[in-house]
């Protein structure tokens, strides 16, 4: 499967990525080159298999319904970029 | 003292031959002086370890010590550790200080560990060399032009070139066993949700487990005996009772059947590799053990599947680093759609941007079933094969990779270097436990032995290496140029 | 041509726990920004989502009290998609595997016919935060108390044909929340939101138009209104040879018109798959049967028991039923009286409901306590009062005093039921009216209403008008 540099262009805008315009065919290059590995796998017989989402070890714990966070606003907005009378800021947004 | 292993500094440490802050300032001044070669460390905290070995030692005159009070280590720098900063190998975390502690350094912390520092590891986890780093690539302790293995780069480089008495890692697809092959020490991968993941970053949620590597499998129990159990934080991590694993260390192993998948030696198996494994192998059948020959018919797929499931997973998972809340945020943002694409792509390393673009575009629409779904199918007859294969056999042990280190820069495709977890994605996919210990030499480079259990017997794998570790002697060696 | 409108509804219902569902934080409304979002809430780094159990409680009251398939093995996943108020970059839900699966929901529209709607799912999700737009210079301020927040969305099949059934649906599973208690049904704080997705087809036709969606609707009267004005909208289109966009559109209350958002096309590709931070959620029997014994008697249930134990009238019982609280209420003043129940109906459907509308009380603040609602009826009942001396009892009632029988007695509002005493009275007015008596007596029966008024006022109010009306007929006729 052959990637091309738009088709890198528009996943990398999908997922947020800023890519130089430079590097769209290498990374074109490199990627069908990963999916061409994948593609291996349609040659495998999976009819009836189901999926495995998770190792088979894993289950699901559920907590009781309690309140045991308290505010910790300060400690936990030190790490943010840019904060303002307790929001987080990001350049506006216009709806 | 270095060359002590962690069970003898332990031993030290209770009967007054040392002290902890005697054992932290002798690995502070080797840190000082070796490190800048071997680039282990990302960061140290000397003034904090002098504390906490201070702390140990009150606690040890008090006669409240435990087996690792004042036991030097270092952490993975993907676990989060409150107000030292947490960068994961990558710039996006440059100065990210957590307002928390991963469950797997309060854990050690509470059972006494002093934490020296924090081991450099390929971005985010991604790399089987530790050349992804954004903070430099890691040496092998070996040979200086080889690479450590990765993602766990630093913490194998630090324990090989003793360092630190011991290290965390984390092991998605070989992380923890690969480095530890080409480091020539001893690390586990625990069964999934034996080990909390709270507070460790998260690479592929599905496969991630966090596990200790030390000198030998006898250390590892220590150290894994402190860091399992249940966390009320991870919903995957396991209820399961731990058991002992230092008291079923010295088990023997007469009758033990042996699984050697034929798979496992196929084309691509490094001469020097194959005749170290199976000389290890032949060791096990002098100690009793019962060597069974095995096929694992879906090996030669698990490499295509885990390219699909890991990036798919850390696609979505690194989506949170957006520069909102946390983290590195570009300059000027022009507006939010800027924020976001520089932020991430000025942020991100080649490999990281790679496996999200991979991982976007398996889960994207029209490409779901064909890749997603067909990789976790694949995952299914994957851990078919390790069912079938337990009801013969008590473990399977074959080699932990495919050759010794290799030099730096010498992968320069993503693919050969993928190809570098053929043995070890396997036991991420079923989720079972997987150990790598010492197994030999192949052009003055260590390799590794490994060996795999059904879920929840890592007591079973850490055994069988210490019974091997009992009757050879590859474990205690270290690099020339360490003294 | 003639169009036929179809409707589907997606409610938001806002679950009733203490904490969120994926982490131990807050879920009160209204607190300072950001002071109720954990580390979990912000998706910091290396922080795991834990599932409250009682959001699973809740789900499944949901799904026995529909009598919808349980999903025994529910899957979370995640939604991906960028935006500042979704921290993660994704949204857990749930896509392949709901908790609930197809089940109906039988409504009762306003003219009293029956109507079903199919529930197609109903899946647990978390709430996003909140987007603050003019509060900063040049910036927009984030704010993720709200994010994490346990949702049950409920998605109905495009089975309805008009506002008025879309919005009596709405009501019933606003009802129904409630009843069960799940959700506190706070439309203004935005614990219970419907989306409905419209379209239009011509008459006759088995084909499902383009259908648009419309959000940020946050009362029945709006839902009403926003799907009325889409359908003109979606009308006027088509009748001048135009398309239907696919889109989300928000409702303006203010300008009473929908507006389009964003086009969904380039927004969709959300790249759902299991969420690997939270393996199958296996819900077991017991856990099932544990959660049913706490299940209250549900409305449509007790409204047949009120219609055919109580023999109330549909109308009254559905009145009645309208929510738990005056249902409780209505139970509770029948409680250890004698009366027939038909008559407590007419008392809290009239003389109650009508007061606490005048007077815009709530029933949680009704200064009328059951009991002693109960006792003055059953004093209207047995004679004691007469119907209209009960009302200024239940005046007395309202405006705080207590104790029906020392009200009476306070102020000798007993219904003279005495023969003598009545007599004599019915004697003395006679006498008094012997041209009014000469007129009755050549015929003129009409006066009888001025003889029992003239009795009614000399008793100031109390004679037994049963007692009154028949001595007064006897002693007329002479």
């Amino acid at each position: 499967m052959a990637l091309t540099p738009d088709d890198i262009a528009s996943i990398a805008h999908l997922a947020r990525v800023g890519i130089k315009p430079e590097a769209l065919a290498p990374l074109a290059a490199d990627l069908s080159n990963v999916l061409d590995l994948v593609e291996q796998l349609q040659a495998i017989d999976t009819t009836g298999v189901e999926p495995m989402a998770h190792p088979a070890s894993a289950s699901l714990w559920l907590r009781e319904d309690d309140v045991t966070e308290v505010n910790q606003r300060d400690t936990l907005q030190e790490p943010a970029p840019q904060t303002q009378d307790g929001y987080f800021l990001v350049p506006r947004v216009i709806e | 003292m270095h060359d002590k292993t962690l069970a003898q500094q332990s031993q030290m440490l209770k009967s007054s031959q040392t002290s902890s802050v005697e054992l932290v300032n002798h690995y502070l001044e080797r840190i000082e002086r070796l490190n800048p070669d071997i680039n282990a460390y990302v960061s140290v905290n000397a003034d904090e370890a002098r504390v906490a070995a201070a702390d140990a030692d009150k606690t040890r005159a008090a006669g409240n010590a435990g087996a690792l009070t004042g036991i030097p280590i270092a952490h993975k720098d993907i676990f989060c550790t409150k107000g030292i900063t947490t960068t994961c190998g990558s710039r996006i975390l440059q100065n990210f200080k957590a307002p928390y502690d991963a469950t797997v350094v309060t854990r050690l912390a509470d059972a006494g560990v002093v934490s020296l520092g924090k081991a450099n590891m390929d971005e985010f986890a991604m790399g089987s060399s530790n050349e992804n780093s954004y903070y430099g690539p890691v040496s092998n302790p070996w040979q200086r032009d080889r690479v450590p293995g990765g993602s766990s780069g630093g913490s194998a480089a630090l324990v090989a070139a003793r360092l630190a008495a011991a290290a965390t890692g984390t092991d998605t697809g070989g992380s923890i066993r690969q480095p530890a092959a080409f480091c020539g020490i001893t690390g586990i991968k625990p069964t999934y949700g034996r080990v909390s993941r709270y507070g460790m970053i998260a690479f592929a949620s599905s496969l991630d487990q966090g596990g200790p590597m030390a000198q030998t499998a006898e250390d590892c129990a220590l150290l894994l005996q402190a860091m399992s159990g249940h966390d009320v934080r991870d919903s995957t991590s396991s209820t399961l009772d731990v058991p002992d694993f230092s008291a079923s260390l010295d088990r023997d192993l007469k009758g033990l059947r042996v699984g050697v998948p034929t798979e496992y030696f196929a084309d691509g198996l490094d001469d020097g590799v194959a005749v170290a494994v199976q000389a290890a192998l032949a060791e096990l059948e002098k100690a009793g053990a019962i060597l069974k020959e095995i096929s694992l018919p879906n090996q030669q797929h698990c490499i295509p599947a885990y390219y699909v499931i890991a990036p798919a997973e850390a696609s979505s998972n690194l989506s949170r680093f957006d520069g909102v809340r946390f983290g590195y945020r570009c300059e000027n943002p022009q507006d939010l759609e800027d924020l976001y694409t520089r932020t991430r792509g000025e942020g991100f390393g080649d490999e990281v941007k790679r496996r999200i673009l991979i991982g976007a575009y398996a889960l994207s629409a029209g490409y779901y079933d064909a890749y997603y779904k067909k990789a976790q199918q694949v995952r299914q007859l994957v851990s078919n094969d390790f069912t079938e294969a337990f009801k013969e056999v008590d473990v399977i042990a074959g080699p932990t990779t495919p050759t010794v280190a290799f030099k730096s820069g010498e992968k320069t495709d993503p693919i050969s270097m993928y190809l570098n977890d053929l043995f070890t994605v396997s036991a991420n996919l079923s989720g079972l436990p997987g150990l790598s210990a010492p197994c030999g030499f192949s052009d003055g480079l260590p390799v590794g032995l490994q060996l795999v259990a059904p879920v929840f017997e890592e007591a079973r794998l850490l055994n069988i290496a210490h019974r091997y570790q009992q009757i050879t002697d590859w474990h205690a060696q270290s690099p020339a140029g360490t003294d | 041509m003639a169009w036929e409108t179809v409707i589907g509804l997606e409610i938001h219902a806002q679950l009733k726990t203490r904490s969120k569902i994926f982490s131990a934080a807050s879920t009160a409304f209204g607190a300072e920004p950001n002071t109720q979002a954990s580390a979990v809430d912000l998706g910091l780094p290396g922080v795991l989502p834990v599932v409250n159990k009682d959001v699973v409680r809740m789900a499944v009251k949901f799904a026995i009290a529909t009598g919808a398939a349980i999903g025994k093995r529910s899957v979370f996943a995640r939604k991906n998609y960028f935006y500042p108020d979704l921290p993660k970059g994704y949204q857990i839900s749930q896509m392949d595997y709901p908790i609930v699966g197809v089940g109906s929901i039988t409504v009762t529209l306003p003219d009293g016919t029956d109507k079903t709607v199919g529930l197609t799912r109903a899946h647990l999700e978390e709430d996003a935060g909140k987007s603050v737009h003019d509060m900063f210079e040049g910036a927009t301020g984030i704010d993720l108390n709200r994010a994490g927040t346990p949702l049950l969305e409920i998605v109905s099949e495009p089975d309805m044909r008009s506002a008025t059934e879309a919005v009596a649906y709405a009501r019933h599973v606003h009802s129904l929340v409630r009843y069960i208690d799940i959700c506190d049904g706070n439309m203004q704080e935005g614990s219970f939101r419907c989306d409905a997705n419209v379209s239009i087809r011509e008459m006759g036709s088995t084909e499902l138009g383009t259908r648009t969606e419309i959000k940020n609707v946050n009362s029945f009267r709006f839902l009403e209104r926003a799907i009325d004005f889409e359908v003109e909208r979606q009308i006027d289109i088509l009748e001048d040879g135009g398309r239907i966009v696919q889109e989300t559109r928000l409702y303006d209350a203010d300008k009473d018109e929908t507006r389009s958002m964003r086009s969904k096309e380039e927004a969709n590709d959300y790249r759902y798959f299991p969420d690997p931070d939270l393996p199958p959620l296996v819900i077991d029997d017991a856990f099932i049967e544990a959660v049913a014994k706490t299940m209250p008697e549900l409305p449509a249930k007790r409204r047949s028991r009120f219609i055919d134990e109580l023999g109330l009238t549909p109308i009254d019982a559905q009145a009645l039923c309208a929510d738990k609280q005056t249902a409780n209420y209505f139970e509770a003043v029948l409680a250890g009286q004698s009366f027939a129940p038909k008559l407590a109906s007419n008392w809290v459907l009239g003389e109650v409901f009508g007061r606490m509308n005048k007077e815009d009380v709530a029933l949680a603040d009704l200064p009328v306590d059951a009991a002693e609602l109960g006792t003055l009826i059953q004093r209207v009942d047995d004679g004691t009062l007469s119907g209209k001396l009960g009302k200024q009892v239940f005046d007395a009632l309202w405006s705080g005093e207590h104790d029906v029988d020392a009200i009476i007695d306070a102020r000798g509002l007993k219904q003279i039921s005495d023969t003598g005493a009545i007599e004599a009275m019915v004697d003395e007015v006679i006498a008094a009216n012997s041209s009014q008596l000469a007129e009755y007596r050549a015929g003129k029966e009409k006066l009888l209403s001025f003889f029992v008024g003239a009795v009614m006022k000399a008793s100031k109010g109390k004679a037994n008008p049963a007692q009154l009306n028949q001595m007064l007929k006897e002693k007329l006729k002479g």
